[in-house]
């Protein structure tokens, strides 16, 4: 059995997650990293992606969207500006979102914005993949 | 001498008044209570940031970063956090106060939350660049995040070489401190401005700290959310604070009021009584002519 630390999520109006877990992983902008316990300090900027908590008992997972993420010997710190479990997110909005997205990015009208589309699009699919299987 | 019916329409008149204070004071009351709560639910967030930080900062501290560093222009921007609407005791003209004795009129640029502090500031002389005086009605983590990207983009641009943030912090329901925060260049305050002033997370050993890609660009992405947490959380602060005062304001406007009527009341029978001897006297009077 690996090893327990101590993981804490939290958001600027609640901790969305405070507890003992074998495993977190998580999308940083370098790329999607994995912590077990006794990981090198670091601290890296989150990546809108999925995460996912492996506890003792099985696997919580929840959409993470932007904020950034502190390891310590002990602990392991996610400060999340948006962070919602599965049940909080509404597929059929999600879905929606994806699509008009999706179009924006298609017609390209001057005056779009394409990187926050970009973003939208993003923050669209990592929500159906939290809510996903 | 007032007359009785003098008397008794300025006892009236206090006593709606009375009304007023007393339903505006239930009323603060109910929203402290809940913007408390929110103020509270805000502060881990909040602590966790600034532990967070000022690890980062004293651990970097060769760090030649562009947030690290005053701009080069003497303009400074203030995000001063008032209310919008008065009788709230001395709750928005403390931070006009603070922010007119702390900096120079002629070169600050108010980014003002909340009209009362708006308009006081105008009147003293500051330039208002901005104004989210909305926000305060019902302050979103995402407003705060908008306003920290306008500050940044300014800042980056070299509109303006220091930001400040002026808000009233909540230690309780009656004391509430007015403060006047530099938020850039990051320059990190004392325990006290902390939310909470508690210290639970000495600095740790931290010595061997790995930043992912780099201390650059993780400092680039967490120092705007840094900006973020701040407002918000002076926001949530303000929110109580002005709540609590306005509470403290109205319980002692209806005291006062209660006095008042006490006062009027007994004056209001003195006269009754007055008019009413004054009566029997000239009916003795004119029986007696009349008798006599």
């Amino acid at each position: 059995m690996a090893d327990l630390f101590k993981l804490k999520v939290v958001t600027p109006d609640r901790i969305f997650y405070d507890g003992n877990v074998t495993m977190v992983e998580l999308t940083t902008t370098e790329g999607e990293i994995g912590i077990y316990a006794n990981h090198i300090p670091t601290t890296a900027v989150v990546a809108p992606g999925v995460l996912k908590i492996h506890e003792e008992g099985g696997e919580k997972k929840a959409a993470l969207m932007a904020g950034f993420i502190e390891v310590l010997q002990a602990q392991v710190t996610v400060m999340a500006e948006v962070a919602e479990w599965p049940e909080d997110i509404d597929v059929k909005r999600a879905e929606e979102a994806r699509i008009r997205a999706e179009r924006r990015l298609k017609d390209r009208y001057p005056g779009t914005d394409v990187m926050r589309a970009e973003m939208a699009l993003k923050r669209a699919i990592v929500r159906l993949e939290a809510k996903a299987r | 001498m007032a007359t009785m019916r003098d008397i008794k329409r300025r006892r009236d008149s206090i006593q709606s008044t009375e009304q007023i204070t007393k339903a505006m004071k239930l009323v603060a009351t109910v929203k402290l209570q809940k913007s408390r709560a929110r103020a509270e639910a805000a502060k881990p967030y909040f602590n966790l940031m600034y532990d967070t930080m000022s690890s980062i900062i004293t651990r970097s501290g060769a760090i030649r970063h562009k947030y690290l560093q005053a701009g080069a222009s003497p303009k400074k921007a203030v995000v001063t956090i008032t209310s919008n609407r008065g009788l709230a005791g001395g709750y928005n003209n403390n931070i006009v106060k603070l922010v007119n004795a702390e900096l120079p009129a002629a070169d600050t640029l108010v980014y003002a939350i909340g009209r009362k502090g708006r308009d006081g500031l105008a009147r003293r002389g500051f330039a208002i660049q901005g104004d989210y005086s909305e926000v305060i009605n019902d302050p979103l983590y995402q407003d705060a995040s908008e306003l920290a990207d306008v500050l940044l983009k300014a800042f980056t641009a070299g509109e303006i070489g220091e930001i400040y943030l002026a808000f009233t912090m909540f230690k309780n329901t009656v004391v509430h401190t007015p403060r006047l925060l530099k938020l850039l260049p990051v320059e990190l305050p004392d325990r006290e401005g902390r939310a909470d002033g508690a210290s639970d997370a000495e600095p740790k050993a931290r010595a061997i700290m790995d930043y992912e890609p780099d201390d650059e660009t993780v400092l680039d992405a967490i120092v705007p959310k840094y900006m973020s947490s701040l407002i918000y959380g002076a926001l949530l602060e303000s929110l109580a604070s002005e709540n609590g005062a306005r509470m403290t304001a109205m319980d002692s406007a209806t005291s006062n009021a209660e006095e008042m009527i006490e006062d009027l009341s007994l004056q209001y029978n003195r006269a009754r009584q007055g008019a009413i001897t004054q009566e029997l006297t000239e009916i003795v009077a004119g029986a007696n002519a009349i008798g006599g």
